[in-house]
């Protein structure tokens, strides 16, 4: 497969993608949920008929909730998100709704949310810092004809790329299908942010090995043939891991679907980078 | 690493092979006793039949250890209060976050539930007390319970014949209501009566402080109280209407002590007396200071999940669990053949292994909490992929089995080694820095990806080795 030759349209595809999300992480935004925001979140079952949407907002219109979220789910479930109340407002709810079978209840302060926002950020930050270090330290051996931090500048420059796209696609989903961004995601954020890492460390291990053993005049020959190596381990690693995710998203219940959505697009995304980008990225430094 | 050396020396050869039948015999062995850590019911089943057999027990249990699963997956409410400690000397933050932490504490064991959490918090300058109630089947109710103040007050002895006269009553009552007969709201608040004391005026919200002390003489531990200046008066006042009775204190309704007064007590200090250990007098100073200090909380996050919510979660995530494992193995048995069964067997084990270590430590098993033991799956079957895409590479170009597998299992080691110390890396940082939920898929992560390295090193090598020297080394097709 001949990669690097057709560099162009990599890069021409990639930033279509990546503009594709700055526009709609600039003009939808990301939609948080209450894990970040403060608010409540209320899930209940109806014993009888299901009252419609309408019926709700008029029974507990007199609570002074501000804006609330209705969303019927399942067979006789509604799903409310509402701003942040205390235990009496969701009692008098529940009463006001004909006392329907609650399946889960939640309401962050806003306080809470805010750090709970801070400490994602702090510990992103710091992963990607670590990371960082430690790709610069593994590949500090190789530095013909490309010198080791511009490893560690590419795997990064990927990691961004993958992170990028996912958050634009949820934004893109938040928008048109009301998806929010909650606490798990950070953790789905990072993973994806591993398994990027991971991908290029697994290129580059090759590009490494390859370089000893051949002569590197002809650099992206070397590249081109470390790609094609590497392929069916990024394919098959891939595909053993969506098979999960999809299993996972399909019959895993609501409150990890989107969890394993976000693992997809990334890993998706993730390998069409280290295959396509993270070689063409490598080469396009060495040239410069 | 010192396994990758290569034996290539004839003179051990032999000495290898015995190795190997060690090891994979000790990963059977381990294997095994994982596997009925997991599910003790299958080997506890075979005793009582062998022991009902025999007639006396041969074999005894094995050990019977539930995993711990989190509020999610079983139901529960998770709770967390901001203490508003304002009025309080920022010194004395800590303890009556402590008292707090008792009174609710105390409360909760009166509702029943199994193994609460009940945390104090501190971020930044906010003091907060996290509560955990698992399988707890009314939240609101638990709430109401958490949010009373705590309620300290002192109560005076009735005298001999009216507390006669109560009694009498309430046992006629009781005969009443055992014969069945109804009862009239009168006579159920008769019998909720202290036969022996009555109320006062003085309460918790009179009390400065108490404090532990010891007796001069004797060395015992007594419980010495301040009230302020308006319990001052009630007390000298009650103490001297009372003296040569007794005057009751009450934490939260039920009486924790009742001394007898000497003599009438002006200046506002008091001495409980009584048998106390020391580490009930400490107690009781906590739970005094805390009923004392009516330090308001307010309930600020609430998450509750339905008990049946959370079983269908359990469910349903286990299935899709199960179902991507058993893709995933048919998967790389039909791409890599012989080496993708071997592979199939070592995760096999890996997954006993992993769980088994869920429930040693153990680790309370979020959503989240598996989803990361899913993705460490994943990142097992990588190592193993690593391997085999290189063994291929080497057996096809002419090695024997022997030489492809060590060459394999070299080439593909600084891959595995960098991508999963860069996996452990944020899961460190994850589980220092994050919360509950994310901690949760931290930890199953970094558990699984730990020993999904011991996995595909050791237990995919050693099978991998089982086969050099054999007929079956010659079958070039089955090695994929």
């Amino acid at each position: 497969m001949q990669v690097i030759k057709y560099r162009k349209i990599y890069f021409t595809i990639s930033i279509i993608l990546l503009l594709g999300s700055l526009f709609s992480l600039i003009f939808w935004g990301l939609k948080l949920g209450i894990d970040f925001t403060g608010g409540s979140l209320m899930e209940i079952n109806f014993i009888e008929d299901r009252l419609s949407n309408q019926q709700i907002q008029e029974k507990i219109s007199d609570l002074n909730l501000g804006q609330i979220n209705i969303q019927p789910i399942g067979e006789k479930g509604v799903l409310l998100r509402m701003k942040e109340i205390d235990e009496d407002t969701h009692q008098e709810i529940i009463n006001k709704l004909g006392n329907p079978q609650e399946e889960r209840f939640e309401s962050i302060g806003p306080l809470i949310g805010n750090e709970l926002k801070q400490k994602a950020i702090w510990a992103i930050g710091l992963s990607l810092l670590v990371i960082i270090l430690y790709i610069a330290w593994a590949f500090r051996k190789v530095y013909k004809p490309v010198a080791s931090w511009q490893y560690g500048l590419v795997a990064i420059i990927a990691l961004f790329h993958d992170i990028f796209i996912t958050l634009g696609f949820f934004a893109f989903l938040g928008y048109f299908r009301e998806i929010e961004i909650g606490l798990p995601f950070v953790a789905a954020f990072l993973t994806i942010l591993g398994y990027s890492v991971n991908n290029s460390i697994v290129i580059f291990d090759r590009v490494r090995e390859n370089l000893l053993k051949t002569n590197w005049n002809d650099f992206k020959e070397v590249v081109n043939d470390s790609i094609n190596q590497s392929l069916t381990r990024c394919l098959n690693t891939a595909l053993t891991t969506l098979f999960v995710l999809l299993a996972v998203f399909f019959l895993g219940g609501e409150s990890i679907k989107y969890f394993a959505l976000a693992l997809i697009i990334g890993i998706i995304v993730g390998t069409y980078s280290s295959i396509f980008i993270t070689s063409s990225l490598i080469v396009w430094g060495k040239n410069k | 690493m010192s396994i990758f050396k290569r034996n290539s020396e004839k003179s051990g050869y032999k000495r290898g092979r015995r190795n190997i039948y060690l090891t994979i015999l000790s990963i059977f062995l381990i294997g095994i006793f994982a596997a009925f850590l997991n599910y003790p019911t299958a080997w506890n089943n075979g005793v009582n039949w062998l022991n009902n057999k025999v007639g006396f027990t041969v074999m005894p249990h094995f050990w019977e250890r539930p995993f711990k699963l989190g509020l999610d997956l079983q139901g529960g409410t998770h709770l967390v209060y901001e203490a508003d400690l304002s009025n309080i000397a920022s010194e004395d933050y800590m303890d009556s976050m402590q008292g707090v932490r008792d009174v609710i504490e105390r409360r909760i064991n009166l509702f029943g539930v199994a193994e609460p959490v009940v945390q104090i918090n501190k971020v930044g300058s906010h003091y907060r007390l996290i509560v955990e109630l698992a399988g707890v089947k009314d939240a609101h109710q638990a709430i109401e319970m958490i949010g009373q103040t705590p309620s300290l007050d002192f109560r005076e002895e009735r005298d001999k014949k009216e507390s006669e006269d109560i009694l009498i009553r309430q046992q006629e009552i009781i005969d009443k209501m055992q014969q069945g007969v109804e009862l009239t709201s009168e006579e159920q608040q008769i019998l909720m009566e202290d036969a022996n004391f009555i109320p006062t005026t003085l309460t918790g919200r009179y009390l400065k402080r108490a404090e532990l002390q010891f007796d001069q003489q004797t060395y015992q531990s007594q419980v010495s109280l301040e009230f302020d200046s308006e319990g001052s008066k009630i007390f000298e006042e009650l103490t001297r209407k009372n003296v040569g009775k007794r005057i009751a204190i009450y934490l939260d309704g039920s009486p924790i002590s009742a001394p007898t007064v000497q003599e009438a007590i002006s200046g506002g200090k008091a001495q409980i007396t009584g048998n106390f250990s020391l580490d009930e007098a400490k107690e009781l100073v906590q739970r005094l200071n805390a009923g004392a200090l009516p330090v308001p909380i307010n309930l600020v996050n609430q998450q509750t999940i339905g008990a049946s919510l959370g079983k269908i979660s359990l469910n349903k995530s286990l299935e899709a669990g199960i179902l991507g494992f058993l893709a995933i193995l048919l998967f790389i048995i039909f791409y890599y053949r012989l080496p993708g069964l071997i592979a199939s067997f070592s995760l096999l084990i890996y997954v006993v292994l992993v769980l088994a270590v869920f429930k040693i430590i153990p680790v309370t098993l979020t959503l989240s909490g598996i989803a990361g033991f899913i993705l460490s799956i994943g990142m097992a079957v990588d190592a193993n992929v690593l391997i085999f895409e290189r063994f291929k590479e080497e057996f096809k170009s002419g090695k024997s089995l022997g030489g492809s597998i060590d060459e394999g299992f070299n080439r593909a080691w600084p891959a595995i080694r960098d991508g999963n110390i860069s996996t452990i890396i944020t899961c460190i940082i994850l589980f220092i820095f994050a919360t509950g939920l994310v901690k949760g898929f931290a930890l199953t992560l970094g558990i699984g990806v730990l020993i999904s390295m011991f996995s595909a090193i050791v237990i995919t090598k050693t099978f991998f080795r089982w086969f050099v020297g054999r007929k079956i080394e010659e079958w070039k097709k089955i090695w994929g």
